[in-house]
């Protein structure tokens, strides 16, 4: 199976009301959380002086349908917090969650129950599997749980373990698998309720680098054969890089940076982001809509064409091969000029512009 | 375990199994040779509850009871293994017919006889109890006026021990019995402590070791025992009991009242006009007699219901009187 | 209160506080004793003694116009009785008109065994069958069997109201909050306190001893649920939760699958809890073993009482290990995906059962298979062989036990009940509450003052002053004893195998038995108390401290050896540090086992507390003053814990410097 590059420019619908949207969330850890909210204290002072843990504060931002939306920040940062308030398996302090226009935060248990059955489905860093059921009764507990006859619910599971690759291993109990075969299990319960959104808490983590590819890639490959909203907590940047159509950076529960991977690597919000995103090659990630410039007078614009969305790496064959500088046209205009001298400037490690 | 194994088991049980059946069929049938239970057509008898306190002179008078309420009346014995406080409530609850052998117990009686009401005295048994203070045989051979309670405190650094704190052990107790020891040591100025012993078995260890191994025990003990059939203990003798010498525990400075030892039964017991019941009442035998029994019981180690059937069948004119005239 | 523990932990006086707290102690001994000590006799009461008892009497009065005794407790005796009459009707007693039990020996042998093969393996149920046909052999079947019938029931009916109550407080935390202390209640206070009142609701027979096993076996049941469920792993429950699961559908696919072994080891705990009663509750009728055990003492019968103990520890053993083997089946069955395997496991179910079925059929027909054949009675082979051996230990190692006896007693137990006893109560008072606030924390200090306060109130100061001193004594030599044994245990696989089985007898062979061999060794002594203490209390202690040991990752072993560890270094910086939770473990359960005993040390010249309980059950008059004693030693029990807990809780804040586990 061909895995798409992820480079390629995805049609994201920016007009459509976003399917989740977060407003002002805040979650506080600790006693008489509710008077936290709003504070402006650090996270020291405040542990000192409350004895709380603002987890997450005032954290807003909107996941579009169809886009794999990463949530980044170092250990400790609140990520794991943010994402389990969406379904709220952590109750938040304060602040909106709106799904599809309706508001998680009002909803009762039941209905909240309703929406983790049939819209939002979680994929888990220790995969949360439970070790006295069998692969396929694993994958087919969603189901069971919200009463699908047991036949209908066998047939849906297994379609979902064809779907992630274990087809075979129906019978196996999850301590026969290997580690990524577990997380495929996750991935294949989740996905098996048939949900609008999937929620990943550091889903690889665990995994050894080279099944972190292969799952990843696999991701990639699933995102594009069944199109859901995926909301993905992840603390590699090449991870969030890789798949993130856009990324939210977190530091100590504040939300710092919002943007596409090139977004957060051309344009970092403060040193913070900076420092993360400097160990990135900034070939792969920045397109040449970062690097062109006006041509100048001399300059002949009869060279090759490119688009203004071409990530680096891909253009340096053609930019070094080409005598003339290369044009970056969108549509029918002509954003600038890409010469050799750019090129070599981001490859060569050039830190900052 | 693969399939073969266990299958394997299976066949081989099985084929053993149905063998064992082949072969059975020429056993005997449960409840074709056998007779049923004993005790046959109850004489308008019935049920009788006989409370077994825990110390084999009661066994003996119970077991002897016992053996005549079934052999000569017919009568369903249920035995119920019980200690005496809690014998005692079984008359209030109704699950108790009779206490065969009762010593004093004045607390008890004072609850259960004269203010519920549930139960009355049957009668003397004919034993007789005497509670004292003993040591072995071979200390009253080695030091004779040992017995004489005179004597005592020149013996104390005999008796010291690691429990009694530079003083003389007095090894007290059965906590079944409420004594007046620790008065009496004080009110006779002796240099003893007492020491719980805690139970009859570690008084009788005790003694045991005393003659075993010559090691001075200065005890608590009481008659009938069976145990003195085995060493026969000495009492030493305190200042002689008076009548209303023991009135006040605390200033009590003489020795213990000869027990009479008798039987009590529950009120209803004793209305139902039971053969049983007129068995309980005219019961007596003598210390010889119950200490015979016990001796079969604790020495020769025969079951109750052994010792019993043999001393009936020896004494058969001794049972003559128990028994209802009309059987 | 945990910054004080953590600025106490560190104080670097601590060490020489405590030193003065003792040197001061012994001081104020010096000048006041004899003072303010508090003394009781054995037979006098005080006020508060003669209430409870005036209490009592009126409970005891009102059982008949109470609705509460005339409705429910009513009900709960009859169900109680037919249960046990029917399971023993089955295989112990004459039924139904016939003279014998419905299933015969062979019925029993079989159908134990099938049991044993379907839920364990093949080796326990080899071990059943042997196990159960020694009941036959030592001549014992009909006891063994009643024995079986009760604690059998027992343990249904604990388990049927244990798992859960054990549920509800492993999900409740208020729950689990208010029951622990009604279980630590339940766990300490000595049968014998509550043996006769309980004749009175329950009457004399099975349903009274039924409620007494449970009593005593309940606890464990709904403390290990607990865990279990609790210990269930929260990423687990929280992707069931993130699916939608109800709390009713988590409880049931994902909780209670999940604790099912940790519950299975609770099933264990309640067994061996059951039957360690069976004797006890024989003094309130109680059918079987414990009777034979009961009526052997009274004629210091030796053998007979051994004979019996055996078949009890068999019984024990038997039912340890089948349980045993079946929780970790249910592991390994899951590991192999076994569980699915329907159609073989009918096969194998439908096979066992009907040899079952055949045999069961024999054993109720014909009289060879239902009665237990009388020739291959050994009884009389092991008893005469108990006897001999208890009479060669008795005559001939009494001299050298009466050495060491004296040794310990007047060098150890003495001084130290000394200065227990003969301080003045407040003085006392004042240095265990020092003691605690330097070993402990703010909070066990508080505790310990209330405690000891209770006990003046209870008007046994001094009585519960010369347990508490034995109690220590024998906590001592337990640790020792579990510490050296367990770290031997743990090492060698060998030592284990040889070792366990002793253990297992020393821990479910009912005192009474060897009562009387040790008192031949010690006399009635406080010292003859203690041992028996250590006997009962040792084994569970060595068993943990080793289980410690065996938990220490091997690679840690490995690379302290690689190192250039000698055995000896080995063994004292790093597998016993790192078995350290197992060996606070061992010391608590220690302490507690050692306390179970102060009763059985009444009856062999302990005196103080045990003997109280004692006498308060055989005599009228001193019932409330056993009551009070019995609340003594769990008052004692509470304090003990609470101060140890807190000073290992202390030990792990100073060695991580932080965070504690809850
Ligand atoms: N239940 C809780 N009670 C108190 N504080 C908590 C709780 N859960 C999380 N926290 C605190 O909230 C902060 C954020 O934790 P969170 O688990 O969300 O971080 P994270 O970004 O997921 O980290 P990691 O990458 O290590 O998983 C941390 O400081 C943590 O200590
Ligand atoms: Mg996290």
């Amino acid at each position: 199976m061909t895995v798409p590059s992820l480079t390629e420019p995805r049609q994201l619908d920016t007009d459509t009301p976003p399917v989740l949207a977060v407003r002002g969330l805040w979650k506080v850890f600790g006693p008489k959380a509710d008077g936290v909210v709003g504070t402006t204290l650090s996270r020291k002072e405040l542990k000192e002086q409350t004895g709380c843990v603002a987890a997450v504060r005032d954290v807003s931002f909107d996941v579009r349908r169809g886009e794999v939306f990463v949530v980044m920040g170092l250990s400790g940062s609140g990520k794991s917090t943010l994402v389990r308030c969406l379904t709220r398996l952590i109750e938040p302090t304060a602040g909106e969650i709106v799904l599809d226009g309706e508001d998680i935060r009002k909803a009762d248990d039941r209905r909240l129950r309703e929406l983790r059955r049939h819209r939002m489905a979680m994929v888990f860093q220790h995969f949360g599997l439970l070790p006295h059921r069998c692969v396929l009764d694993n994958v087919a507990f969603g189901l069971e749980i919200r009463g699908v006859p047991k036949q209908e619910r066998y047939a849906r599971a297994r379609e979902v373990v064809d779907l992630v690759g274990l087809n075979g291993f129906e019978n196996s109990y999850p301590d026969q698998l290997s580690g990524g075969m577990q997380q495929r299990v996750g991935l294949a319960r989740a996905l098996a309720a048939d949900p609008e959104v999937l929620l990943f808490d550091e889903p690889f983590s665990a995994l050894d680098p080279l099944i972190r590819r292969e799952m990843q890639n696999e991701v990639i490959r699933l995102h594009h054969e069944v199109g859901k909203t995926m909301v993905f907590i992840t603390h590699d940047l090449s991870e969030a890089l890789k798949l993130g159509d856009r990324i939210l950076i977190m530091r100590d529960g504040e939300l710092v940076q919002v943007g596409t991977p090139d977004q957060v690597v051309g344009a970092p919000a403060d040193d913070y982001v900076r420092d993360f995103v400097s160990d990135v090659p900034r070939s792969h990630v920045l397109t040449l809509r970062w690097i062109m410039r006006q041509p100048l007078m001399d300059e002949s614009l009869d060279g090759p064409v490119l688009g203004p969305d071409v990530v680096i790496r891909d253009a340096v064959h053609t930019v070094l091969s080409a005598d003339r500088p290369v044009r970056v046209i969108e549509g029918d205009d002509l954003l600038g000029v890409v010469t050799s001298a750019e090129i070599l400037e981001v490859i060569a490690g050039g830190q900052e512009r | 375990m693969a399939l073969s194994r266990s299958g394997r088991v299976r066949a081989i049980v099985l084929v053993t199994g149905t063998g064992l059946l082949l072969t059975a069929c020429g056993g005997a049938k449960v409840g074709e040779a056998q007779q049923p239970a004993a005790g046959g057509e109850g004489k308008n008898c019935g049920t009788f509850n006989l409370a077994i306190n825990p110390w084999v002179g009661y066994e003996a008078n119970a077991a002897v009871i016992a053996h005549v309420a079934e052999k000569n009346l017919g009568c369903k014995v249920v035995k119920k293994d019980l200690k005496e406080e809690v014998a005692w409530q079984g008359f209030a609850t109704g699950e108790v017919d009779a206490i065969v052998e009762n010593w004093a117990h004045d607390d008890l009686k004072k609850k259960y006889i004269e203010d519920q009401k549930v139960a009355v005295s049957a009668g003397l048994t004919g034993n007789k109890g005497v509670i004292g203070w003993y040591v072995a045989p071979w200390m009253a051979k080695k030091y004779p006026d040992i017995t004489d309670w005179n004597n005592l405190n020149k013996y104390a650094p005999l008796f010291k021990t690691s429990e009694s704190e530079g003083k003389g052990q007095l090894l007290d107790g059965d906590p079944s019995f409420v004594t007046n020891d620790a008065a009496l040591v004080k009110n006779l100025k002796l240099d003893y402590k007492v020491v719980y012993a805690g139970s009859e078995a570690a008084l009788i260890t005790a003694f045991r070791q005393s003659e075993k191994q010559q090691k001075p025990v200065l005890g608590y003990f009481y008659e009938p025992q069976w145990f003195l059939s085995e060493l026969k203990l000495v009492k030493v003798n305190l200042p002689a009991y008076t009548e209303g010498c023991d009135a006040d525990a605390a200033k009590v400075a003489c020795d213990y009242p000869p027990y009479d030892l008798d039987k009590i039964v529950s009120k209803k017991f004793a209305d139902s006009g039971s053969p049983a019941y007129t068995l309980v009442k005219n019961f007596t035998w003598t210390n010889d007699d119950q200490n015979l029994v016990a001796k079969y019981i604790a020495e020769d180690k025969m079951t109750a219901e052994e010792a019993a059937a043999k001393w009936v069948a020896d004494n058969p004119a001794k049972i003559k009187p128990w028994l209802p005239p009309a059987s | 209160m945990t910054t004080v523990a953590v600025v106490a932990a560190r104080l670097p006086a601590r060490r020489y506080l405590l030193l003065a707290v003792l040197a001061l102690w012994v001081l104020g001994w010096a000048v006041f004793e004899g003072r303010d000590t508090l003394g009781l006799g054995g037979a006098e009461l005080t006020p508060l003694h003669t209430s409870l008892n005036e209490g009592m009497d009126a409970i005891d009065d009102s059982r008949n116009s109470n609705p509460f005794f005339l409705y429910f407790i009513n009900y709960v005796r009859l169900f109680l009785d037919e249960a046990v009459t029917f399971v023993q009707a089955l295989i112990s007693q004459p039924s139904f008109g016939r003279p014998l039990p419905v299933l015969g020996w062979l019925g029993v042998v079989a159908l134990a065994t099938a049991i044993a093969w379907l839920w364990g393996n093949g080796k326990v149920a080899l071990l059943t069958a042997a196990g159960l046909i020694s009941f036959g052999v030592l001549g014992l079947w009909q006891e063994s069997m009643d024995t079986l019938a009760l604690t059998l029931t027992a343990v249904v009916l604990s388990l049927a109201v244990g798992i859960p109550l054990g549920v509800w407080a492993g999900l409740n935390d208020r729950f689990n909050r208010l029951v622990t202390p009604v279980l630590d209640f339940m766990q300490t206070m000595p049968t014998f306190v509550y043996l006769a009142p309980l004749t009175l609701f329950f009457l004399i027979g099975p349903a009274s001893a039924t409620v007494a096993t449970m009593i005593y076996a309940i606890p464990p049941a709904i403390r290990i649920t607990s865990h279990g469920i609790r210990q269930v792993s929260h990423d687990t429950l929280e992707a069931g939760a993130s699916l939608g699961a109800t709390g009713v559908q988590s409880l049931r696919h994902v909780r209670l699958p999940m604790a099912k072994q940790t519950i299975i080891v609770g099933v264990n705990q309640t067994i061996m809890a059951a039957l360690s009663m069976a004797t006890i509750a024989a003094l309130i009728d109680a059918p079987g073993l414990g009777k034979t055990v009961l009526k052997a003492l009274q004629t210091l019968d030796v053998g007979t009482a051994f004979n019996a103990g055996l078949a009890i520890v068999i019984m024990a053993v038997v039912l340890d290990r089948v349980t045993s083997a079946a929780s970790r089946r249910v592991e390994a069955d899951r590991r192999a995906g076994r569980l699915r395997g329907t159609r073989r496991r009918r096969l194998e179910l439908a096979g066992a059962f009907g040899v079952v079925a055949v045999l069961g059929y024999l054993s109720y027909t014909y009289v060879w298979a239902a009665d237990f054949p009388i020739q291959a009675n050994l009884g009389s082979y092991v008893r005469q062989a108990a006897d001999a051996g208890s009479l060669w230990v008795q005559d001939n190692l009494a001299a050298y036990t009466d050495a060491l006896k004296n040794v310990l007693t007047n060098t150890l137990l003495n001084p130290f009940e000394k200065l227990l006893t003969a301080s003045p109560w407040w003085l006392v008072l004042a240095v265990a509450v020092a003691v605690a606030l330097l070993v402990g924390s703010v909070r066990a200090a508080l505790v310990t003052a209330a405690g000891l306060l209770v006990l003046v109130l209870l008007g046994l100061w001094q009585d519960s002053m010369v347990t508490l001193a034995s109690t220590l004594v024998a906590t001592i030599l337990v640790m020792v004893l579990g510490v050296v044994l367990g770290v031997w245990m743990g090492r060698s696989d060998r030592v284990d195998t040889v070792l366990r089985p002793v253990l297992d007898a020393g821990q479910t062979m009912p005192a009474f038995v060897y009562l009387v061999p040790i008192l031949g060794l010690f006399g009635p002594t406080r010292f003859t108390a203690i041992i028996a203490a250590v006997v009962f209390a040792a084994p569970i202690a060595i068993k943990l401290v080793a289980e410690g040991i065996r938990r220490v990752s091997p690679t840690t072993v490995e690379a302290a050896i690689s190192a250039g560890t000698g055995t000896w270094q080995l063994i004292s910086k790093v597998q016993l540090p790192m078995a350290r939770s197992g060996v606070t473990l061992a010391a608590s359960q220690g302490l507690i086992y050692v306390l179970s005993m102060v009763v059985v040390g009444g009856l062999v010249g302990a005196g103080a507390l045990g003997y109280d309980v004692v006498a308060g059950f055989s005599q009228h008059q001193l019932r409330g003053k056993g009551l009070a004693a019995g609340l003594a030693i769990v008052v004692l029990g509470i304090v003990l814990d609470r101060v140890m807990r807190a000073a290992t809780q202390r030990a792990d804040v100073a060695a991580h410097g932080g965070v504690t586990h809850k």
